[in-house]
């Protein structure tokens, strides 16, 4: 006879492995990609292109702004531009562009700046709110001469997890947000190496895997089958992230 | 000593089996389903989101050096939930159990093994069945006059004496009978509004909080709750509330008895249930 125990765990066995089945269908996993562009489209059909991320004041800071990610670049390259103070460091503007550009970091900072205190979100679900000083992303796209074919800007960076480099892509409304920046301050101290140094991308209305830390170069594309495994960033290829990360 | 209490006389006739009623309409069931299964899948697939940071606080921010008022963790093979300053040992429930190091263990996520991005995937594919299902029902509700009709609690039953002879039959598990058990009772009434038109919105609304870009479609969502983190922490503390909703639902309709029950929520039909015999 079978006993309840047994039952109960025969059931339960039958329970997990039917779970198992199912978030391992394709056609399932289909189907629920279908959440992530209707949170796309509606997000966007209710944000107005340039309503801005709520900023905060100094009192809100968090007291001790947590480092997520890579903690430190690994590559000789990086190490170089650390221990000389980035002054050989250069941001390389490219792709679909019709003037590339490559800018040194007094460049960037000799530009018009934007300091806004903003709440960082991770995906995890914590939250940090930091100050940010750096150069408009639209600034920069606008000198280069950005095309019109262009339809993402993908964000190279000097991290790496494994050996597969980080990067991350914005379509063109977040590129031309007014509080999209490159920045090289954070609570107006140089950027620590923990947080991005010497640049990173704040990109206010998405969470923390969107904020590409060490970025070394900016590529306009017209699409993004072909970068590295095509999802636009490197959580995305990895893991299977949502593209749009607006929530 | 009331009427109900005294002992029915032997002399009665067996009762005739009571008669067959439509009590819930097809929209009425196939809301009722839908929703259980995305309140299942959302709960489950949130589990493996609150994993990834099973940390609570209050305010507009919120990571590891800031002060949390609940935690679910573990020290080195025991399990524990924190609640401001009282510890809870939970090993082998929550934080650690012999197959599990997550906060909430593998048998109660969506899905059934550690992935952020998979649960979020099922989370934000359920929330738009929630909301879109919702919107459906209440227009439905309103226009059938299914509200006004079978959900609104009568003046009558609004009244102090009325409610709190109600929580004493509940209390007693004396459920109505006869012509009594075709309407929803007012505690019933009041459990399903409050599901309807106060846990689902702020659960919805909550979860719009969280969303760093309809913060800035929406600025004033923050306000309301008093920041991202603090809307995180209402967002699970409805969660709890849907898990009591749902454990004491199914104990009533286990109580009332659950075949009658089913069949109802499934085909619509329920048999109107006999006088109590609790005293023969």
């Amino acid at each position: 006879m079978i006993s309840r125990r047994g039952a109960l765990i025969g059931a339960s066995g039958l329970l997990l492995s039917g779970c198992d089945r199912i978030t391992t269908s394709p056609t399932v996993r289909k189907m629920l990609t279908l959440g992530e562009k209707a949170t796309l489209t509606g997000q966007r059909l209710v944000t107005d292109r340039n309503a801005l991320a709520p900023e905060f004041t100094r009192a809100d800071l968090s007291p001790r702004f947590r480092v997520n990610g890579n903690f430190m670049p690994k590559s000789p390259i990086y190490a170089s531009h650390l221990a000389n103070g980035f002054a050989d460091w250069k941001l390389e503007v490219g792709g679909l562009v019709g003037r590339p550009m490559t800018l040194t970091l007094a460049q960037l900072k000799a530009a018009p700046q934007r300091t806004q205190i903003t709440r960082h979100d991770c995906v995890e679900g914590w939250s940090a709110i930091g100050e940010w000083t750096g150069v408009p992303l639209a600034l920069l796209l606008r000198q280069t001469k950005i095309s019109d074919k262009a339809q993402y800007i993908v964000f190279h960076c000097a991290d790496d997890f494994s050996g597969i480099p980080y990067y991350e892509s914005i379509d063109l409304i977040d590129a031309m947000h007014p509080q999209t920046i490159l920045a090289h301050t954070m609570n107006r101290q140089p950027l620590p190496v923990g947080h991005g140094a010497p640049v990173r991308l704040r990109v206010e209305r998405a969470l923390g895997y969107k904020q590409a830390k060490y970025v070394m170069r900016i590529e306009a594309v017209a699409s993004l089958a072909g970068i590295h495994g095509g999802k636009g960033g490197y959580w995305e290829d990895r893991s299977g992230y949502q593209w749009f990360a607006g929530i | 000593m009331d009427a109900e209490t005294s002992p029915v006389t032997l002399q009665n006739p067996p009762e005739a089996p009571q008669k067959l009623v439509y009590r819930s309409r097809l929209p009425v069931r196939i809301w009722h389903w839908l929703n259980a299964l995305s309140i299942f899948a959302l709960l489950m697939s949130g589990a493996t989101i609150f994993n990834a940071h099973p940390r609570l606080y209050w305010g507009k921010f919120g990571a590891n050096y800031d002060q949390p008022w609940l935690v679910i963790g573990k020290r080195g093979q025991e399990g524990f939930l924190a609640l401001g300053g009282l510890e809870i040992p939970t090993t082998g429930f929550l934080g650690y159990t012999p197959y599990s190091t997550k906060a909430i263990p593998p048998l109660f996520t969506i899905p059934n093994y550690y992935s952020l991005a998979e649960g979020r995937q099922w989370h934000f594919f359920f929330a738009w069945v929630l909301v879109i299902s919702l919107i459906a029902f209440l227009i439905y509700a309103i226009l059938s006059k299914h509200l006004s009709r079978h959900l609104a609690i009568t003046s009558e039953e609004r009244k102090p004496s009325h409610l709190w002879q109600d929580i004493k039959q509940h209390a007693r598990l004396r459920f109505p009978t006869g012509e009594a058990a075709r309407a929803y009772n007012p505690l019933q009434k009041i459990a399903y509004l409050g599901v309807i038109f106060v846990l689902i919105p702020v659960v919805i609304l909550t979860g719009m909080t969280m969303s760093p870009n309809l913060n800035a479609a929406f600025p004033f969502l923050l306000d309301i709750f008093g920041g991202r983190q603090s809307a995180r922490s209402i967002h699970f503390l409805c969660a709890a509330a849907f898990c009591a909703f749902i454990f004491i639902h199914l104990l009533m309709v286990v109580l009332a008895g659950p075949i009658n029950e089913l069949r109802s929520i499934v085909t619509g039909w329920y048999r109107l249930p006999s006088a109590r015999k609790d005293l023969l």
